[in-house]
């Protein structure tokens, strides 16, 4: 049993990995939400081209976010997926536009036009950074459903997991959810614009993404502020082990007691929001700093990581329900046999090579930073 | 229940439609993939600028289907989830594990490796931009192999044991999984016929340039390379296809059986190469299954069993439980009225198990667990109330399985000419029309014979989703049959408007591009 839970434990961190990973990657969306504002042509194009090299990038993130909590926490993917149903399916739906407009956009015979696709990109931009926001949301304030496995031997009616007759649109109109959809679209257009100072070399750009970070990155403080707080001073769900059998209660400042009794994740919140915090007055103060990108990157994908954790460590249901605390998911009840865990933490194994191969890439192809002349030359880009 | 129905049938429609538009790229993805980093390392060994062209413009090719196969692969992923979550609960113990490792191992590798080879002829050395498209290549076999192992699974469950406490299946041994026979054969057949599909696709294209008399030199050379390529594809295709027909005879006879429209079978069984089913049959009546056949004697029982003689069962042999031995004599197997009693059985074992478990009666759950696994070989039979119900559709199998094969049959010959033609007939090559025209038309003709590739392997495995253990019925979500009507409705457009902006980029940079002087 012991190992078991540390297997389960060891694979909530690398759900908190992978969601870190893509909500730093989600630049790419934020990025696409300012195209329609491009001061010219040129200047779009350079911005496209930037974005167009990572965006394979978030995406697979995104993908493999899926599959790791598909293999890892199976009882979530299940119970999720098929009950949020509206909310998946506009995410995908947004992502769906998005794998095709950077190849398609300014190709010949695209039928429908360049800036239609540009409104594509825009639409993934908002719905992709809104709505996972809103998914991730649901890990603290909860969802209307309600789990009976055994309903699997009803042949009537065998689904096992029920969910309001809403299927995900009350999660989005639940304001709590909302809040941290807005704040990650503003967290994603600052970085964005951080992205675009580090990789573009042009000063009419440069000049225009520093006024996007102040105003992107001051609506994004004061909204995560807002957030925090809420958060705080939420009611939680905990999980009691009791004769082998886990009971789920209510327990008002849940949230607040994980920080104060794991200070770990509480020391790694506060790094990561100095760093953003320092990236983004380095940024504003600083005449040509141009590596607030990697500052305010960690910084996210630390605070991400420690909203994770307080959502799942400390026997905290990760998901809760509304309807039916007793449904409530937790990192032990929803997660795969220890076989499997054990076979996937094998393979494991192997994220170190990937994550250097990916990193070597992204070096080579950023050495140089795209300039207005590059844009002129007839190679491939979008 | 009505809306179960419904809910059941559109979701299956949702699944087949978005799976078969994601085939639509996958095995272009896969062949033309191998074709342009063949096409690259000719280049690198020569550093002939006319190969570098040549590999540029199939590249690009490949960027706009790439895309198209990335869109529409995100869906199914999540598929899983939105519309099979019973399933996803089931056996995502199982399941879920190849996905995860696709991703990380082959979906990683794919999107890292194919922005440096699109973006990075500048900023890289030409050794590691050859090294990104052979890993971009590497990639999607990779993924390809990890989906594969998923799919067999469900075709052939193994590797596994139920665990009633928590009502699902659990993994015990990850490398049945991997190295099931229905894997390999169906990573190999697929990856290949995705060769094949590539080969068909560059020769139809340089058969075009040809046509129109532009950059004739770069075509030849394309066709060169591509004949290779599907020359080995098609050659792997049919031999692994080979494999699968007896790998499915031995672990799904029904699937078979509908392959071959076979009603009822015999010893020395005949195989029919090409026929029309009598659409009045039904399954237990008198009448002829053909109204008109083309059969080669024995041929079935040698290509299931590698035995004139073996017995090859039937549908009705099959539902009946009956087999034969080559001496005539009848032996009675378990029938499929009896493999629904004791499914019904095992559902029942489980409802105890569970009661027990709730009232914290140890020995009552022994009890019930015991039972349970005497009969839960057949558990998802207890979904049923009468053997037909667990049928396929065998018109839809046969017809889709006698496509595949008899188009295999012409690919083989097209291959041995096209590469006959290419090295000793170079005139005649780049001269005659109907060589020319035929090779155009090949092109829809080779994506009709994969697509029915899978027509057979999915519609011949109804109506399970895991053979043997949940039928498509017991694997829903619980969403209303009208969510899934609007999605549908919604992928449907949205793909097919997709679809057509792609054709028409290809069609416009195909033609475009071949009145530059590309050599
Ligand atoms: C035999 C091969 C094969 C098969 C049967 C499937 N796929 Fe696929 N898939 C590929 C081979 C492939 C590929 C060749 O690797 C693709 C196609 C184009 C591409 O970008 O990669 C791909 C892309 C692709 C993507 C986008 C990957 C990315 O982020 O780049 C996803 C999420 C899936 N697939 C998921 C699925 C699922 C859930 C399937 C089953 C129901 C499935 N694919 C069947
Ligand atoms: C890309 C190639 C594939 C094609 C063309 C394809 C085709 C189909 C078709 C035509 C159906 C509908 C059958 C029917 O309802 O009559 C179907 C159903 C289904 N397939 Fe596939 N399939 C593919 C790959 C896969 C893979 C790789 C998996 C699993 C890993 C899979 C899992 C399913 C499931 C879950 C269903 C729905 C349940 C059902 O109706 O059985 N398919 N597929
Ligand atoms: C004589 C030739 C062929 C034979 C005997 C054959 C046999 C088979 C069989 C038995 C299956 C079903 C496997 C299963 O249900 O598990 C299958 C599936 C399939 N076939 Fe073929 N095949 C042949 C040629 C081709 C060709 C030429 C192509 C495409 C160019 C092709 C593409 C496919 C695909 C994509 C599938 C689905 C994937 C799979 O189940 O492996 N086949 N084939």
């Amino acid at each position: 049993m012991e190992t078991y839970e540390l297997l389960q434990s060891y694979w909530w961190f690398l759900i908190s990995v992978l969601g870190a990973a893509l909500v730093f990657l989600l630049f790419v969306q934020g990025g696409q939400t300012m195209l329609l504002g491009a001061r010219n042509d040129l200047q779009r194009t350079m911005m496209v081209n930037s974005l167009g090299r990572k965006w394979e990038l978030s995406f697979t993130t995104l993908v493999v976010f899926g599959g790791a909590f598909f293999a890892s926490f199976p009882l979530f993917y299940s119970t999720s997926f098929g009950g949020a149903y509206w909310l998946w399916i506009l995410i995908l739906l947004g992502f769906v536009l998005q794998a095709v407009s950077y190849e398609f956009r300014k190709k010949k015979g695209n039928v429908y036009g360049t800036r239609t696709f540009d409104i594509f990109l825009c639409i993934n931009g908002i719905l992709g950074c809104v709505l996972l926001g809103v998914a991730v949301g649901t890990f603290f304030f909860g969802a209307e459903f309600t789990i009976q496995k055994s309903n699997l031997l009803n042949t009537a009616a065998p689904a096992i997991s029920t969910w309001a007759p809403t299927h995900g649109l009350e999660a989005i109109f639940c304001w709590k959810n909302l809040l941290l959809g807005i704040t990650i679209l503003f967290l994603a257009r600052m970085q964005a614009a951080l992205y675009f100072i580090n990789t573009i070399d042009d000063p009419a750009n440069y000049r225009q993404q520093r006024k996007a970070v102040l105003v992107n990155g001051g609506i994004f403080v004061l909204l995560f502020l807002t957030f925090l707080a809420v958060l705080l001073t939420a009611d939680g769900f905990q999980a009691t082990m009791q004769n082998g059998r886990e009971t789920i209660t209510v327990v008002p400042y849940k949230y607040f007691h994980n920080f104060i009794e794991m200070w770990w994740v509480l020391a790694v919140l506060l790094i990561g929001v100095v760093m953003v915090l320092y990236a983004y007055v380095k940024t504003i103060l600083c005449d040509n700093y141009k590596c607030g990108i990697w500052f305010s990157g960690i910084g996210t994908a630390l605070v991400v990581m420690a909203l994770f954790w307080v959502a799942g460590y400390n026997d905290t249901a990760y998901y809760p329900s509304l309807l039916d605390p007793a449904s409530s998911l937790t990192i032990r009840n929803s997660s795969s046999s220890p076989f499997t865990l054990t076979v996937m933490s094998w393979v494991t194994v192997i994220i170190p090579f990937v994550v250097a191969y990916i990193a070597y890439a992204w070096y080579s192809l950023n050495k140089k930073p795209i300039t207005p002349d590059e844009m002129a030359d007839n190679d491939h880009k979008y | 229940m009505n809306d179960l129905t419904s809910l059941v049938d559109w979701s299956r429609a949702q699944f087949a439609l978005t799976a078969m538009y994601h085939w639509l790229f996958v095995p272009l993805t896969l062949g033309l993939s191998v074709i342009v980093a063949i096409m690259e390392s000719i280049y690198y060994k020569t550093r002939d600028p006319r190969w570098l062209a040549t590999t540029k413009f199939w590249m690009t090719i490949f960027g706009i289907n790439f895309a198209m196969g990335v869109a529409t692969g995100i869906i199914l992923e999540f598929e899983f989830g939105t519309n099979w979550s019973n399933y996803s609960w089931f056996v995502g113990d199982i399941f879920g594990a190849p996905l995860a490792i696709e991703g990380l191992l082959a979906f990683f590798m794919e999107a890292t490796f194919i922005a440096v080879m699109f973006f990075g002829w500048k900023k890289v050395s030409p050794r590691f931009h050859l090294a990104s498209t052979w890993l971009t290549a590497i990639g999607a076999s990779l993924s390809a192999l990890w989906i594969l192992v998923a799919n067999s699974w469900m075709q052939y469950p193994v590797g596994m044991e139920f665990n009633p406490h928590e009502m699902r299946n659990v993994m015990d041994d990850f490398w049945a999984l991997v190295l099931s026979p229905v894997a390999t054969n169906k990573f190999f057949h697929s990856v290949l016929s995705g060769w094949t599909l590539a080969g068909v696709f560059v020769i139809g294209v340089s058969a075009w340039l040809l046509l129109k008399k532009r950059n004739a030199a770069m075509a030849v050379r394309s066709i060169k390379v591509a004949g290779w390529v599907g020359l080995i594809g098609i050659l792997g295709t049919l031999a692994t296809g080979d494999g699968s027909a007896k790998v499915v005879s031995e672990v799904q006879p029904m699937k078979l059986a509908a392959m071959e429209g076979l009603y009822k079978g015999s010893c020395g069984q005949s195989i029919v190469a090409a026929g029309i089913l009598n659409p009045d049959k039904q399954v237990g009546d008198d009448q002829a299954p053909y109204l008109f056949d083309i059969s080669i004697p024995y041929g079935l029982s040698i290509l299931a069993e590698g035995d004139p003689n073996a017995f090859v069962p039937g549908v009705e042999d099959l539902l009946a439980g009956i087999s034969l031995t080559p001496e005539g004599d009848t032996i009675r197997g378990i029938s499929y009225a009896e493999r629904i009693e004791r499914g019904k059985a095992a559902h029942d074992a489980l409802r105890r198990f569970d009661i027990a478990k709730a009232a914290g009666d140890e020995s009552a759950m022994l009890l019930a667990h015991a039972d349970l696994k005497k009969d839960f070989d057949y558990f998802g039979y207890g979904y049923f109330d009468e053997a037909g119900e667990a049928v396929p559709n065998i018109p839809m199998t046969f017809y889709a399985f006698h496509i595949m094969v008899i188009l295999g049959g012409y690919f083989l010959l097209f291959y041995i000419v096209i590469l006959f033609l290419a090295y000793k007939q170079r005139n005649f090559l780049e001269g005659n029309k109907w060589w020319q025209l035929v090779a155009i038309i090949s092109i829809p003709l080779v994506w009709i014979c994969s697509e029915a590739g899978w027509v057979v392997a999915e519609v011949g495995r109804q109506p399970w989703v895991i053979e043997g253990l949940m039928p498509a019925r017991a694997a829903i979500s619980g969403i209303p049959a009208s969510s899934v009507i609007t999605t549908f409705t919604l992928f449907a457009i949205i793909f097919t408007g997709l679809l057509i902006a792609e054709i028409n980029i290809m069609l416009k940079y195909i033609s475009r591009k071949s009145k530059e002087n590309i050599e």
